[in-house]
């Protein structure tokens, strides 16, 4: 009959242990609470219970009881305030290598695009074992993408990008919710995570036939908006040169030093003089409302793929030269 | 003490004046909270309805009872109307109005008239909300995220979202009035140290009600504005951002959680040491906890957008801030029980609910560690662990010290008893339905089931099954105390000016009290709660 | 305050004693915490459009400060000086009411209306001209003309739209203070004829007053938020 009455959902991400035992100490810990505040009360009801001759004693407080379950529940919070924060904090910070999955979502399904090219609906494949992050936008209403396996969950808002990161370490087949409510199928905005194992998955790359990268389409597009006249190889240009760009620091036009990730990327395109790099005019135009967001998804990644370039690949043939449009790699 | 005999024909504020005009053009204060009376009871079962429609489609996986649009505008206006016309005005707005003024000494409310008036503007709110109801409803949840709210949602949320706004002003008025009253209002010699704790909560609320509210109807302004009229102050894709309006919802909104819990807190301060013969075990640090839950229930509304999309640096500064908020609640339980501790303790109707109060706040408490808690809040916010947690305070919490309180001073307001069995069998009901429909939502959404989820896999139906028993039976158990309380209007016993051998200036008048409360301005000479100077009534059968 | 206890002595009883109030000095206490407190929620009321005015002022400080610069500061400049007057009449007729002098006080509330309702004259020719130059948020919204003397600042227009659509619903909403001020000014100016100020009992003046100084304070935050801050060269 446990079949019909689950307690514990599986656990499926290198995440999941470490928040189940936070959970576990919390619900010892309010265990213990209840039953002590319960026991105190029925103990005290049943002991001081108003009969002929009892009377009440009167107690006005005591100082060292008020400091001591003020200073002690204080120093527990405090732990526990650690420890979560200790966990959040590792679900903030994606290891460098982890994979890119692009996500889109929009009334009421969920979009996957593997930087190989890979498309999927409602649906996201993933290997066991690599750390997977996940760069979320949505092309509507605020949505959420929890993985209750994997005790993963972020919101996916418009116009911006949002980030999450797991490891899947148990091949099978686990449930993808829509958390924030957005409308009509909210409930049927669901899903499934599929965790296979690496020879599974590499199998299920290649099944799909042949996709074109995703950095590749994003350079086709690149050229055909015209960005590479201005984004040149060499910093000549009107605009900076994108090569080693990504994952590194970036010197504003303002005085500010940022480090290039996907959110400058994609801000950096949409809204071009909110963060001007220096020795450059605001002179780019704004591109809201003129890419999609799985076209700014491909034009992210294809600058990410110049930012990994090793440093002087510029003019090396498997990059683009300056000024040609037509060609792709 | 007068007769019971003769206690009806002596004049009172429900005899003085007689006729629907002398009740709608009232400026007594006790009126007022009866009119409120009626009015939140009519929001409450409306609200009521609309959950057991809920549980009775989440009974299935499949949704077949409503359409996923109904059930989306069944939720919403759930909360809507439970948050904003029941739960935010039920004590304040009833107990509060009918006992600040008694309980310190005045004859009315500073501001009369302005009392009256917040009656007419939640009326006037209310009936715009049941417009809207029967318009078509609403259906953006009762947090009206944007910008599903402004500009994806077809309903009528401008309607909705105007009625809670003019509502806003209600709450404030009240909180005014309050603040005003208890500041300058008081009898000869009730200092601030013996004011009893209900006034101390009510002034807390009063202060979240001032400050906090005015930022909420800013707020449903400008989403209001921006449905009207097209502009793109929440919206992303015009350059607004939807994380403002989070910010700003919940910088109200979440105060108006203590707003539902603070008076509950002062209803049991009041019933805790009444029932147990006792002085209340540290008074200050009750009182000032109530002041700090105020002033601290400030800082901590990012708690509810751990998940939002907010920076690393943010979530930790408002979980710390969130661990802080619980220390002052923590202390409150304490002391309630301490006050327990070799009291002389009778177990009636007012003090079950009081007792089931602690209990079910305690569990509410507790359960909101988890989610102050960064790591693990990821994992169970937007589920049922939510659910099931804000309905503990809420609901376990709230609504539990607004039974116990209306039952407390029921014979105050009405001059007559209640039929205690009957009292204590729907306080016992009400426990039990209300832990069997909560209780197995923190398993639900520890196991991931998302709320707001009209469909859901068939893997959660055992556990819906059972909160779906669970709330038949909570139906059951807030029906009762509907009937039994009416029926006792007519055939209650009379009940005397103090049936509970109760301090407090409010027990010194006669019952029900005349319409300027006092024969004469009482002077206070001793402390609160000086239950070792008061003898316990002998009618009151030994529990 | 400390003036008043002097009237706290004098226990007799007064025709405008509310039956609820102990003597005249508690009821005049009342009125004057409870318009404080009444402001204090005013203040919150505001607080979250300056907010999200201060937000969006840092996000897109190009078209906010463009924006503003296109708003004719010589009208902002000339209402602030008009509300300024206003408060000093308010805050004479407070005297003159405190003191029994009819005439005067008449005189002080009608000055006060009449700078009441130019700085709602000279607001409705600023929304006028802003009517015609396409920048009311909306269907015909169009800020063309702001980019065109800022040419080589690519202006975003949804963000533009964000600058007027909080412009005007901060003046808007302050506009409407002052609707609900002059009405007020209205009722006391009717009292003021009746004679019903004096001495002992000017409390209405006082606390009408207060709303009214509450409101042109609004008002000095506004001003430069909209119209001053920053008015830089923007090429």
């Amino acid at each position: 009959m446990f079949q019909n009455l689950p307690f514990w959902p599986p656990a499926a991400s290198a995440q999941a242990g470490t928040v189940d035992a936070l959970y576990l100490f919390l619900v010892a810990l309010s265990v213990f609470m209840t039953l002590a505040i319960f026991i105190a009360i029925f103990v005290f009801a049943f002991k001081y219970r108003r009969r002929p001759g009892h009377k009440a004693v009167q107690i006005h407080g005591s100082w060292i009881l008020e400091t001591a379950w003020s200073v002690i529940p204080m120093g527990i919070f405090l732990v526990i305030f650690a420890w979560g924060a200790m966990i959040y904090y590792q679900a903030h910070t994606p290891p460098p290598d982890a994979d890119t999955v692009y996500t889109v979502a929009k009334q009421w399904m969920w979009k996957f695009q593997h930087v190989t090219g890979q498309m999927e609906l409602d649906e996201l494949h993933v290997p066991v074992g690599r750390d997977i992050k996940l760069i979320m936008t949505s092309q509507d209403v605020i949505h959420s993408l929890f993985v209750p396996a994997f005790r993963v969950k972020q919101d996916v808002l418009p116009g911006r990008y949002t980030m999450v990161w797991f490891r899947a370490t148990k091949p099978g087949t686990y449930h993808l919710f829509c958390s924030q409510y957005c409308g009509t199928q909210h409930s049927g905005m669901i899903g499934q995570v599929v965790v296979m194992t690496p020879t599974d998955y590499q199998a299920w790359l290649t099944q799909g036939g042949a996709w074109k990268s995703l950095s590749a389409q994003g350079n086709t597009l690149f050229q055909q908006l015209g960005c590479g006249t201005c984004h040149q190889q060499e910093s000549q240009g009107r605009g900076p040169s994108l090569i080693g760009v990504y994952g590194h620091h970036v010197q504003l036009e303002d005085g500010r030093v940022i480090t290039a990730d996907e959110a400058y990327v994609r801000e950096s395109i949409l809204s071009p003089s909110a963060k001007v790099v220096s020795g450059f005019k605001p002179i780019m135009p704004v591109f809201q409302g003129l890419v999609d967001e799985d076209q700014l998804n491909q034009l992210v990644e294809y600058v990410k793929s110049l930012g990994n370039a090793p440093e002087g690949a510029a003019g090396t043939p498997s990059m683009i030269p300056a000024g040609t449009k037509s060609q792709t790699y | 003490m007068a007769t019971p005999a003769v206690q009806d024909e002596r004049p009172n504020y429900l005899n003085s004046t007689h006729g629907i005009r002398s009740w709608l053009l009232t400026t007594d204060h006790k009126r007022i909270a009866l009119l409120y009376l009626m009015s939140v009871t009519f929001f409450f079962f409306i609200g009521g309805l609309f959950a057991l429609l809920i549980r009775l489609e989440l009974l299935t996986p499949a949704g077949d009872l409503v359409m996923a649009d109904t059930y989306n505008k069944l939720f919403t206006m759930h909360g809507q109307i439970m948050v904003f016309f029941f739960l935010i005005p039920s004590i304040p707005a009833i107990l509060g109005n009918f006992l600040v003024p008694m309980m310190i000494g005045a004859k009315d409310l500073a501001f009369p008239k302005i009392n009256l008036l917040s009656w007419y503007i939640y009326i006037f709110a209310g009936g715009l909300m049941l417009y809207c109801i029967v318009t078509g409803g609403v259906d953006t949840g009762w947090t009206f995220y944007t910008p599903f709210s402004t500009a994806f949602s077809h309903t009528q949320v401008v309607e909705a979202a105007l009625a809670i706004f003019i509502n806003g002003f209600s709450s404030i008025l009240t909180g005014l009035n309050f603040v005003v009253t208890i500041h300058r209002m008081r009898a000869p010699g009730l200092t601030w140290r013996r004011l009893p704790l209900f006034i101390w909560s009510h002034y807390a609320v009063s202060i979240i009600f001032l400050l906090g509210t005015p930022v909420l109807a800013i707020t449903l302004l400008l989403v209001f504005f921006e449905r009207v009229f097209n502009l793109g102050i929440f919206d992303p894709t015009r350059g607004g951002d939807p994380l403002l309006f989070q910010h700003l919802f919940w910088f109200y909104s979440h105060p108006a959680v203590y707003i539902m819990i603070l008076p509950s807190m002062g209803v049991v301060s009041e019933i805790v040491p009444c029932f147990s013969r006792k002085r209340i075990f540290g008074y200050e640090f009750v009182a000032m906890s109530s002041i700090g839950i105020a002033v601290i229930g400030f800082l901590v509304w990012a708690h509810h957008m751990f998940v939002a999309g907010i920076s690393l640096y943010a979530a930790l500064i408002f979980s710390v801030l969130s661990y802080l908020v619980a220390v002052p609640s923590a202390i409150k339980v304490f002391n309630w029980t301490a006050t327990m501790y070799k009291g002389s303790i009778s177990l009636d109707t007012p003090m079950l609910y009081a007792l089931g109060f602690i209990g079910l706040f305690t569990i509410g408490g507790l359960t909101g560690l988890f989610l102050a808690a960064l790591g693990v809040d990821v994992h169970v916010h937007d589920t049922y662990f939510v659910i099931a947690h804000f309905h503990y305070v809420m609901v376990g919490g709230a609504v539990m010290g607004y039974m116990g309180g209306l039952h407390f001073w029921w014979p105050k307001m009405t001059g007559r008893m209640y039929p205690e069995i009957w009292g204590k069998l729907a306080a016992v009901t009400i426990f039990l339905g209300f832990n069997l429909t909560f209780f197995p939502q923190f398993i639900l959404g520890y196991l991931g089931m998302p709320r707001r989820y009209w469909e859901y896999p068939p893997e959660f139906q055992v556990w819906n099954v059972l909160s779906t028993a669970g709330a038949s039976i909570l139906a059951v158990g807030y029906l009762l105390p509907m009937v039994y309380m009416i029926w006792s209007l007519r055939y209650g016993k009379i009940a005397g000016d103090n049936p509970w051998g109760a301090a407090g200036l409010e027990w010194k008048t006669q019952s029900p009290p005349i319409t300027s409360n006092f024969e004469v301005t009482p002077e206070v000479t001793w402390e609160a709660y000086n239950y070792d100077e008061i003898p316990a009534p002998e009618e009151v059968p030994v529990g | 305050m400390a003036e008043t206890s002097a009237l706290a002595t004098q226990e007799h009883e007064h025709s405008d004693l509310q039956h609820h109030f102990a003597d005249m000095e508690q009821q005049k206490e009342a009125s004057t915490l409870g318009m404080w407190v009444f402001l204090g929620t005013e203040i919150m009321f505001f607080g979250g459009m300056f907010l999200a005015y201060l937000v969006y002022r840092l996000k897109y400080y190009n078209e906010f400060a463009t924006g503003s610069q296109s708003i004719d500061i010589w009208l902002g400049t000339i209402n602030t000086i008009v509300l300024i007057c206003s408060s000093l009449t308010v805050a004479l007729g407070v005297k003159a009411a405190q003191r029994g002098k009819r005439k005067l006080l008449i005189v002080l509330i009608i000055l006060t209306l009449i700078f009441g309702l130019a700085f709602l004259g000279i607001k409705g020719i600023e929304w006028y001209q802003k009517y015609q130059e396409h920048h009311v948020p909306g269907i015909s919204f169009n800020i063309s003309d702001i980019q065109a003397a800022h040419p080589h600042t690519p202006l975003n227009p949804g963000h533009a739209q964000l600058y007027f659509s909080l412009y005007f619903a901060l003046t808007g909403l302050h506009a409407l203070h002052m609707i609900i001020g002059i009405g007020i000014f209205l009722a006391l100016l009717w009292m003021a004829w009746k004679g019903r100020f004096g001495p002992d009992y000017y409390t209405p003046m006082e606390i009408g007053g207060l709303y009214w100084h509450f409101v042109d304070i609004v008002w000095i935050y506004l001003f430069p938020l909209l119209y001053l801050i920053d008015r830089k060269h923007i090429p």
